[in-house]
């Protein structure tokens, strides 16, 4: 019952604080929005220096992506030099070969890609189809559903686990504690409230990405709304479980390279598979790495529930045990 | 006249800091009770003791003759802390009915209350403005208001009248002596002398000892002094 009333007082507070729910809904938009900006364009022109090479090779490498220019070898060498040139292409000996200006590793891959129809001179290319995704699935579509998923986490933690270190530091907590209310009401209190308020914030980010910024989205969007708020929950009990180690905001701040941005390398914005076994299991016990997991396989891979049920249980795993240790904590403060 | 508050051999340590060394005192219902010490004598260590926020060391604390273990028994009294535990985006109603609620009153119960609490601490016409607008006093006075909402048997209020300029103070005063003849038990932290005058008994704390509790009458009496000011200053100094 009186965590109805926590829940209630929770979400008053957040229609008379704009602030803060401008932070948690109108920040992660443009972040995503400047994200996208940056990520989803089409590839730039590739640069590529042309020495001795025959005009009938110069023709099979007509490509919207390069733009090749002819010139002298040591033109070619100072210009890789500048830095306005990709790459060079020489033909000595009835041979090619291709010299990379090499400091931007996309450029380099996606030369070596276009330069392909070169060396394989195939008049039927192999007949590439997509199992998942499309042939235009760029940069953003592979990292949006983990960001939508960042996002929604990072903002719950901040804001949830602040709002709870001020019921600290202005003493209501201590005031709240001398009246009959139980520790797990204050905890389930804040839970609910918060919970209501990210299915909002989820709704909002996850519409805006998808049918605005136009990412790749596959599966069903429900699923993406309760993996997100899933993953709010899992982030608002961390932060109110962290917020009582923290004596001001200031300390609370702290805790973001410490507890968020390891996340991150684990979200899946980075690929692990390679990784040493310790390294991946280090990426097991963050939330952030099961939800950008179950993002990923809905929208990119049209996920099942059941493909999504493991991830969909740790998260509430989670939450539960960040919750129970809540409470506990909230012993230092009253015993019963 | 029965017994309210019973502390027994209490000792609260922080660490390695003794803040409240071997406390027996007991509090009659329906008395105000003054706690009278410099800062730092463990006043406020002692009224969280009592509300049950904070548990003894050693000893025993029992309010209306139970052991302090129940959540149950939170609800007979009303606490208010030395800072404004206050929301501060919320407004005053809010604040209250939030309180208010936690207690379990009615819709109708509840709204009756604020408006009486209200009207109590002359804030009813800024019922709808949020804390964060409010002047320290009136600040200090919703405090107040949220500590008698739900009609404890009994109030805990520490240094109720920081910052409060003299008008309001008596007018504090007064309404903590109607209070009293309604018969709710009031304990009260101060560090002002002539605040502790108003009380009906007193205990002296210093560095989380007692070192003197009687009437404020008598206690002058048995040092024969005429001020708290000399009383404080006879028993403290003996102390050292």
């Amino acid at each position: 019952m009186n965590t109805f009333h926590v829940m209630k007082r929770i979400l008053l507070q957040f229609r008379r604080d704009k602030r803060s729910v401008a932070l948690m809904v109108v920040a992660p938009l443009l972040v995503l929005s400047l994200m996208w900006m940056v990520l989803d364009h089409d590839e730039s022109n590739l640069e590529l220096g042309a020495v001795n090479v025959p005009e009938s090779m110069l023709e099979k490498l007509s490509s919207d992506a390069l733009v090749v220019e002819t010139m002298s070898s040591t033109k070619a060498e100072e210009k890789l030099e500048e830095g306005t040139l990709d790459a060079v292409l020489y033909f000595e000996n009835q041979e090619i070969s291709l010299l990379l200006e090499g400091s931007d590793p996309n450029a380099a891959g996606a030369l070596q890609k276009e330069l392909q129809s070169l060396r394989t001179n195939q008049k039927d290319p192999v007949d590439v189809e997509y199992y998942h995704g499309s042939e235009d699935l760029g940069l953003f579509d592979y990292v949006g559903p983990v960001l939508i998923g960042f996002f929604v986490f990072f903002f719950v933690f901040i804001v949830g686990g602040v709002s709870f270190l001020r019921e600290r530091t202005q003493g209501t907590l201590e005031r709240l504690l001398a009246t009959p209310i139980k520790r797990s009401e204050i905890v389930f209190g804040y839970l609910a409230g918060f919970g209501l308020f990210t299915i909002l914030q989820s709704v909002v980010i996850a519409s805006f990405s998808i049918y605005i910024l136009g990412v790749f989205m596959e599966g069903n969007f429900f699923y993406v709304l309760m993996v997100t708020i899933l993953l709010a929950l899992a982030a608002l009990s961390l932060g109110t479980l962290v917020s009582a180690f923290a004596k001001n905001e200031f300390q609370m701040i702290q805790f973001i390279p410490l507890i968020i941005v390891p996340q991150v390398f684990f979200s899946g914005l980075f690929p692990t598979e390679g990784l040493g076994t310790w390294v991946q299991v280090l990426g097991q016990m963050m939330p952030l790495t099961y939800g950008a997991e179950a993002m990923r396989g809905i929208m990119l891979r049209e996920a099942s529930f059941a493909d999504i049920q493991l991830e969909i249980y740790v998260l509430l795993g989670f939450t539960a045990l960040f919750t129970t240790l809540n409470i506990f904590a909230l012993k230092k403060h009253r015993r019963l | 006249m029965s017994t309210m508050v019973e502390m027994k051999s209490v000792i609260h340590r922080y660490g390695k800091n003794t803040i409240i060394d071997q406390v027996n005192l007991s509090i009659q219902k329906g008395e105000i009770f003054g706690l009278l010490g410099p800062s730092g004598a463990g006043k406020t260590t002692l009224v969280k003791l009592m509300a049950g926020i904070l548990q003894p060391s050693e000893g025993t604390i029992s309010l209306n003759g139970s052991d302090l273990q129940h959540l149950s028994q939170m609800k007979n009294f009303g606490f208010m802390a030395q800072s404004d535990a206050l929301y501060q985006e919320l407004t005053a109603w809010e604040n209250l009915d939030f309180f208010a609620s936690i207690y379990h009153l009615s819709r109708k119960k509840r709204r009756e209350r604020i408006r009486e609490v209200l009207e109590m601490v002359d804030l009813s016409s800024s019922k709808d403005q949020p804390v964060e607008t409010f002047s320290g006093g009136m600040k200090r006075r919703l405090s107040l208001a949220s500590a008698l909402v739900h009609e404890p048997e009994m109030i805990i209020l520490d240094e109720p009248t920081v910052g409060i300029d003299p008008v309001l103070r008596q007018s504090i005063w007064n309404e903590l002596n109607d209070l009293k003849h309604k018969g709710v038990t009031i304990i009260v932290t101060t560090h002002v002398m002539d605040e502790a005058e108003k009380c009906d008994r007193l205990a002296l704390l210093r560095n989380g000892k007692m070192i003197a509790m009687d009437t404020p009458e008598s206690l002058k009496e048995k040092v024969n002094v005429s001020s708290m000011e000399d009383v404080f200053l006879h028993y403290g100094g003996e102390t050292k």
